[in-house]
């Protein structure tokens, strides 16, 4: 990254947050990152963030999960050694099929929530031993900070900011 | 702003708290020192645990033979703890699933808390079938794995594979389905830990959170997405325990509304024993600020609800014992035969503990009583293992056969090992009281506004929730008194 000095602004509250965020997208400044203690509804559509696509991803493992549970059933009790259980019948997986619903119900919700999540943290960047990237302690308690990246408008984003709200502005070099 | 609540409504939060207050409450106990009582309760949970794992050795080292049941009573009391601790794993997933789905709020004091519950009970009902195989080094035969028996595969149609699928489901994808609302709270600890070991540890198990505002995104959409799985797999686990019995061709057993009892059953219970849980940690903890009399009471009148199916079910199953006219059903759990026979002591427990001792909730004064809750809910702990054991013990004692009729007595191993459940169970949820963020505090603070009794109170003064700027404060310096 070129663009070496980032301002950060300190906010102790939801709502003056929001407004912040607004104003300083409406002077058409980038807004590289807010930092949050907790979940601010309508927070990333105001920062124009995209929508997340987790729960599509999630559909697809699912239908994944599914797939593999079918799979697996006609193979271990139709193809590979059929047996006769119950007097259950085993001539064709769709005959036997009422028996294999637990399981492919199970194998379905499996895939779909254990690989979702998998993909949040590895798209968050999130696993054991990873090292927080917060750069101030407080943004996990009761503070907000909104990182702005500077280009030579040092002075100018600092009078916005000022009239925002905002309990502690810092400029950083990063 | 979303901000807005009735004001009819509770406060769920009391006292004047701000964002930074929660931090403070839900800390505390974690950077404490722990008291007397707790070191009392652990060693005593210890001692408990200890015991059943001695008990656990002699079975596995010995055989079963060692138990008290035989080979007309084949499942007893290991199977009716299996059971018993599967349903006391119900109340989590359903508090944190099904009631975000909900949108009620007053689910984020109480759904940490439950979740942990739900897990280490579940490692408890875990325990059971796994030792009932006699040879526990070959429990992985349970899983579908080539092998060298010819390829024998496992048994698909099986509802005791079907069990094995979806517990194991249900304990991962409720452990992650944890963790991940935890890693916030773990970050919060995490910053604010003096000592370096501790903040080791705490970054570690916070998997390094920020908390981006595209973290928090995804971290909702994964929560909802996540209680939307684990609604129907909360409802599957339970439905699919049942059928460990109802697919079977025992009179008493074989019975089609076995899974929406076993799964209102088992939601009664884990309701049951999260009062329990809460009713003593909310005061050792000092949370009594978050975890309130409404939230009791709220749970309570789940308790009512969910009792009242289970009673509802256990009128059908008596009526249709004697409707049928069948001598065998005569001998069901729920029949004229089970309640004056030998095993009446049990049948009349069930119908005390679990059906008329929770009538009392229907008074308010009662539902709102922390003492009286806590005492119903150990009763019905209590009424739920003896429905249980009901359901296999007598329905097993008499057979078709008059000649394989036999009655079970437990040895001082199946209650050993019980016992050494309960102690493993306390040991763990001690544990986690003193090291795990107890209450999802980010979530409580997002609701901090809309459902805090401070905020609220403003609100019907007609002051906002939103604190005025004061754009003339000189800025650059932090202002820590500024606490709005």
């Amino acid at each position: 990254m070129e663009s070496s000095k980032v301002i950060h602004a300190f906010y102790n509250d939801d709502e003056v947050l929001m407004d912040a965020v607004k104003s300083v997208k409406a002077a058409h400044h980038h807004i590289e990152e807010v930092f949050c203690p907790f979940p601010v509804h309508g927070l990333d559509k105001a920062m124009g963030l995209a929508p997340t696509k987790l729960a599509i991803t999630a559909f697809f493992y699912g239908i994944t999960g599914l797939a593999f549970a079918i799979w697996m059933t006609n193979y271990m009790m139709i193809q590979d050694w059929p047996q006769d259980i119950g007097g259950k019948p085993n001539f064709s997986w769709f005959s036997n099929m009422p028996a294999f619903v637990p399981i492919m119900f199970e194998l379905t919700v499996f895939f779909a929530a254990h690989l979702m999540v998998i993909t949040f943290y590895m798209r968050s960047r999130i696993w054991p031993f990873k090292e927080a990237e917060n750069p101030d302690p407080r943004t996990t308690d009761d503070h907000f900070l909104m990182e702005i990246p500077v280009h030579n408008n040092e002075a100018e984003i600092k009078a916005l900011l000022a009239t925002t709200g905002a309990v502690e502005i810092n400029v950083v070099d990063k | 702003m979303s901000h807005y609540e009735a004001p009819i409504r509770e406060p769920l939060v009391l006292g004047d708290k701000s964002y930074h207050d929660i931090t403070e409450d839900i800390a505390k106990p974690i950077e404490g020192a722990a008291n007397k009582n707790w070191y009392i309760a652990f060693y005593i949970s210890l001692a408990a645990m200890l015991w059943g794992f001695g008990c656990i050795f002699y079975t596995v080292g010995t055989g079963i033979g060692v138990w008290g049941l035989n080979k007309n009573i084949g499942w007893a009391w290991d199977i009716t703890n299996f059971v018993w601790w599967v349903g006391i794993g119900h109340a989590g997933t359903l508090i944190s699933a099904v009631l975000l789905l909900f949108r009620q709020k007053w689910r984020m004091a109480i759904n940490r808390s439950a979740e942990a519950m739900t897990i280490f009970a579940v490692f408890q009902a875990g325990l059971f079938p796994i030792i009932h195989m006699g040879r526990p080094w070959n429990a992985f035969w349970v899983l579908p794995l080539p092998n060298q028996f010819g390829s024998l595969w496992v048994n698909f149609n099986s509802p005791l594979l079907w069990d094995v699928f979806a517990i194991s489901t249900y304990l991962s994808v409720s452990l992650v389905f944890w963790w991940t609302g935890l890693l916030p709270d773990f970050a919060m600890i995490r910053d604010r830990a003096v000592k370096p070991f501790q903040k080791k540890i705490y970054a570690l198990l916070s998997f390094g959170w920020s908390g981006r505002a595209k973290d928090w995104q995804r971290f909702e959409e994964v929560s909802l997405v996540l209680a939307g799985l684990a609604t129907p797999l909360v409802l599957s686990v339970h439905t699919i325990v049942s059928m460990d019995f109802a697919t079977s061709i025992n009179p008493g057993w074989h019975s089609t509304i076995f899974p929406p009892y076993f799964v209102a059953g088992a939601i009664f219970s884990g309701f049951a024993m999260v009062q329990t849980l809460l009713g003593i940690m909310r005061k050792v903890t000092n949370l009594e600020d978050y975890i309130t009399r409404m939230h009791i009471e709220y749970m309570n009148i789940v308790i009512i609800l969910t009792g009242g199916i289970v009673a509802v079910a256990y009128a059908t199953e008596f009526f249709i014992a004697w409707y049928t006219g069948s001598p065998y059903e005569n001998y069901t759990y729920l029949s004229v035969g089970a309640a004056t026979g030998p095993y009446a002591w049990a049948f009349w427990s069930l119908i005390i503990f679990n059906i008329i001792t929770p009538q009392l909730l229907w008074i308010k004064k009662f539902r709102r009583s922390f003492i009286i809750t806590f005492i119903i809910s150990i009763a019905i702990n209590i009424g739920m293992w003896f429905e249980r054991f009901d359901i296999i013990a007598i329905v097993l004692s008499k057979g078709h056969l008059p000649s394989t009729w036999w009655r079970f007595e437990p040895t001082f191993v199946d209650v050993g090992i019980f016992i050494g459940t309960i102690g493993f169970f306390f040991v763990l949820f001690l544990l986690y009281a003193r090291t795990f963020p107890v209450i999802a505090q980010a979530e409580v603070k997002t609701i901090l506004k809309s459902s805090g009794e401070f905020y609220k109170k403003r609100r019907e003064q007609g002051i906002p929730t939103k604190p005025a700027i004061n754009t003339a404060k000189s800025v650059g310096k932090p202002d820590k008194s500024d606490k709005e």
